[in-house]
């Protein structure tokens, strides 16, 4: 964990002035040297003379927020004045803790030390200009910007309290007091995004967006088949392409693939167009390997067959196989979800430039650190030698925590002696992606006489993103089991769950929502299958199969379960909470009153996922030709403590949009072993007239710790519209995406 | 030799033809605010106006730019403050923004031809737009607050 503590002014500046620069020049690093001297109390904030305070954004921007709400949380509790906050990237450096910016986790895991950076530079000013002032500490307060003598009025200002602040001694952390809520300037506020601005401007710096003097651009051929090596190429055709300088070739990886470069042929040029223009006349061979024989179609059938015996038990509550034997009914069924890819309208791309044995680069990253780790490797060299500057990421969803691509350009930059962007096609994108995994299930349940359920199997079959990092695993591992396969929130007596092995013929990746996607899609519209069984309403079907508040103790029960990796009794899985929003859900929709129609219903689902609790009511409406519209969306939710409601809310809209797509239209296949995708006429996702209509976003009041925001509204999504578009046809939808069954 | 008008300035273009507009502006006039995000008019990141009509810039040609009236995400307002951009600011819109400056001149080639747009003529004009974020909604009551009709 990070500690906050001194800095040196040295570090700060090379980095609070190189990292908002894209364009190198002697310019702003000139003018910084003339600045005075900043102050700065730890990693995460500069106090500088003129009063200005800089705040170290040191997660990534992808859409989230997170680069305005945990400054807007520092700048809360320092008390400074939003209007004279400055906004500076960090740098990719382990001195900040993780910057992995996936998982859901940047306000839960940074809050409490964002926090503590701010009031413990709000005390040493305090305690600054208390002794400036010669009056007891206790007689000064902090308040917008400014240290005020409550007896007498004076005031002193952060800028020429900084120098003064600087000397005195860093506060121990039980010195340290906080704001309470009600005195919140920003906290629990909509502020405006910091690159609001900008980004209407058209003026965001993106990693599109980036450049450099001398810099040339590279397109890259490679194997179309995962694991595909290189044999021979022709690039006589590709070099008379006006503006193409020559090509490169990059090494294959070495497996497992981790974030490696997958290796191809380079084409280098003067401009984007050149160098993509020039990549079409190259003649490539590749060797294609192992998996130039794979078909999505008979992979399907193989993960199917394998979801119908059983495997290995990842948890077992009571008797699951005696509660089948005695039971007077069991139902059973399967569901399927296709591999999808993350498509951010950002496709990958960077600009590495390889200088005197260190690599600068400038790129859309979700973790800069492992850039480092992964262009270090490649090149071999120090870790601190790789200077990742962070831009504004064009969407992420998992897809940029994969370096990948910024190894291909320091690669090149090294290779060719100068920088280098690579851009990636959205052709690229759609078939070099790190696939969110195909995943097969099985499930049945056994029911008393009253539809109630007494037993349930969730049998679950997917290539794992363990692959990733180890090409023999076959399994999947204690996160993608802990997403919705081993957490279920029922109480029925016995439960047990399986999983199944299959290997990975493609880089499995996470994309948002991760395993949660399948899992959630399987066990609730199965539980949704179970109340149609039983005739009853399935929102109360639902309340009951949960059963009495309880914290569900998986230890107890024998069960492995991740929860995040955050300890289960800061972050117990409390299903009061899930059942407050499916009541808060049910009555924001309209439940109760709007029972099914021809054509017209609603379908619920509710998940965990994240720590934080979601509950989806979802409204579809199908016309004569088939075609689904969703009119409305009601998500509730419960994240705990809410730093951002606007911008929770829109992590919701989106998450919404996001599982509309992959319901209604997403799927990626292969055949002889080549991605059959390739831009968004093949694969789709959802448009404005296809996505829902509106989402409501009702926000649950709450005192528990905070939780995550961009991922957990994913999951219920596609089950809550299969369950509607069942109520709405008498149609179940056991695969998907739902564009493959006719629906009239 | 190729001329055209990018935001009323002169421009003139010495190379291939068939390269299409948007890499012309961003690669070699540096004006990055408009976004390539397909290459086959799929997505409308790359959205400008030439001759004041909505156009996907990855698939114009130079040889089709010639002569006209290119604007940008750049050139649509001197302070950034017509009233689409002020109504995408005030609905906070944006998540990402990567698409952002294609939704933003997509709507305001809408707006000047149809003022006062129903739900329908939004989708129609918007479809071609893609924000993967999933803005949508708030797109929709940006450009009705634009329109100054009834969200």
């Amino acid at each position: 964990m990070i500690q906050v503590t001194r800095h040196s002014r040295r570090g700060f500046l090379g980095q609070m002035f190189s990292a908002g620069t894209f364009i190198l020049g002697a310019g702003p690093l000139a003018k910084a040297a003339q600045a005075p001297a900043p102050w700065m109390p730890n990693v995460f904030v500069a106090i500088a003379p003129t009063g200005l305070v800089s705040i170290i954004a040191h997660r990534s921007e992808m859409g989230t927020g997170i680069r305005t709400a945990l400054p807007m949380v520092l700048a809360d509790e320092l008390e400074a004045d939003w209007k004279r906050v400055k906004i500076e990237q960090a740098l990719g450096d382990t001195k900040y803790g993780s910057q992995n910016t996936d998982g859901s986790c940047s306000i839960r895991d940074f809050v409490d030390i964002i926090k503590e950076s701010g009031a413990s530079a709000r005390l040493m000013l305090e305690r600054a200009a208390a002794a400036k002032l010669g009056v007891p500490a206790n007689e000064v307060e902090a308040r917008n910007h400014e240290v005020v003598h409550t007896k007498s009025g004076k005031k002193l200002g952060f800028g020429e309290l900084a120098a003064l602040a600087a000397k005195q001694p860093v506060p121990k952390k039980e010195e340290l007091t906080y704001k309470p809520a009600s005195k919140y300037r920003y906290v629990g506020k909509d502020v405006a995004i910091i690159d609001q601005n900008d980004i209407v401007a058209g003026k965001g710096t993106f990693g599109m967006d980036a450049r450099v003097p001398g810099m040339v651009y590279a397109s890259i051929e490679r194997s179309p088949v995962y694991g595909g090596k290189l044999k021979s190429f022709d690039d006589a055709a590709a070099k008379q392409v006006k503006g193409v300088e020559g090509t490169a070739v990059i090494d294959g990886f070495k497996p497992p693939h981790g974030f490696q470069a997958l290796g191809g042929v380079a084409v280098i040029a003067n401009s984007t167009w050149a160098a993509m223009q020039g990549r079409k006349k190259l003649k490539v061979e590749w060797e294609s390997g192992p998996n130039a024989t794979f078909d999505s179609a008979a992979f399907k059938k193989s993960l199917q067959e394998t979801a119908r015996v059983p495997q290995k038990m990842v948890r077992n509550l009571g008797n699951v196989d005696a509660a089948f034997a005695k039971a007077a009914k069991t139902v059973e069924a399967e569901y399927y979800v296709p591999m999808l890819s993350h498509a951010p309208m950002e496709p990958p791309v960077a600009v590495a430039d390889f200088k005197d044995g260190k690599l600068t680069c400038w790129c859309p990253t979700q973790n800069p650190q492992a850039v480092q780790e992964t262009v270090s490797a490649a090149l071999g060299i120090k870790k601190e030698d790789v200077i990742c500057h962070v831009t504004l990421l064009g969407g992420g969803f998992g897809r940029k925590s994969k370096p990948d691509y910024v190894a291909e350009a320091a690669l090149l930059s090294k290779k060719l002696g100068k920088p280098v962007k690579v851009v990636w096609s959205r052709e690229d994108d759609i078939r070099f992606d790190f696939y969110h995994t195909v995943a097969a299930m099985y499930m049945r349940a056994s029911v008393d006489e009253a539809g109630k359920p007494t037993a349930w199997l969730h049998r679950s079959v997917f290539p794992s993103i363990s692959s990733t990092f180890d090409q023999t695993s076959e399994y999947g591992f204690d996160v993608e089991l802990g997403m919705g396969l081993v957490d279920t929130p029922w109480a029925i007596p016995n439960q047990r769950a399986e999983n199944g092995p299959a290997k990975n013929h493609f880089r499995i990746g996470w994309m948002r929502a991760v395993a949660n996607i399948y899992h959630a899609f399987g066990v609730h519209s199965f539980i949704d299958e179970l109340a149609h069984q039983a005739g009853r309403d399935r929102v109360e079907y639902l309340l009951e199969t949960i059963g009495a508040d309880r914290k569900i103790d998986f230890a107890a029960e024998g069960t492995k379960f991740w929860n995040n990796g955050q300890p289960i009794e800061k972050f117990p899985f409390d299903t009061g909470r899930l059942k407050r929003v499916i009541q808060l859900a049910a009555d924001k929709s309209g439940w109760a009153n709007k029972k099914p129609t021809k054509g017209r219903a609603l379908g619920i689902a509710a998940h965990r996922s994240f720590l934080t609790y979601v509950a989806a009511v979802v409204e579809v409406e199908i016309d004569d030709k088939g075609g689904i519209h969703i009119p409305r969306v009601d998500l509730a939710i419960d994240a705990g403590q809410i730093i951002h409601p606007d911008r929770v809310k829109s992590q919701f809209e989106g998450a919404a949009v996001f599982g509309a797509s992959l319901a209604l239209m997403g799927e990626i296949t292969a055949g002889d072993g080549r991605i059959q995708q390739s831009n968004f006429h093949n694969y789709p996702v959802a448009r404005i007239n296809e996505a829902p209509m509106l989402t409501n976003v009702h926000i649950v009041q709450s005192d528990a710790p905070h939780s995550g925001v961009g991922e957990p509204g994913v999951p219920p999504i596609a089950p809550a519209i299969a369950n509607a578009i069942f109520a709405a046809t008498g149609k179940r939808i056991r695969e998907l995406p739902i564009k493959k069954t006719k629906l009239v | 030799m190729l001329k055209l008008k990018v935001n009323g300035k002169s421009r003139n273009f010495n190379g291939d033809p068939a390269m299409p507009l948007l890499w012309f502006l961003r690669d070699e006039l540096s004006m990055t605010g408009t976004k390539f995000g397909c290459g086959m008019g799929l997505c409308g990141a790359c959205t400008v106006h030439l001759n004041g009509e909505a156009a996907r810039s990855c698939t114009t040609p130079m040889s089709e730019a010639a002569g006209k009236a290119v604007t940008t995400i750049e050139g649509l307002s001197p302070q950034a403050n017509h009233p689409v951009q002020q109504a995408w600011k005030q609905c906070n819109v944006a998540q990402c923004g990567y698409c952002q400056s294609g939704q933003i001149m997509q709507a305001c080639a809408l707006l000047k031809a149809t003022p006062k747009p129903t739900d329908q003529q939004i989708d129609q004009a918007m479809q071609g737009n893609i924000c993967r974020c999933g803005t949508y909604q708030r797109i929709r009551t940006a450009i009705k607050v634009a329109a100054g009709v009834k969200a």
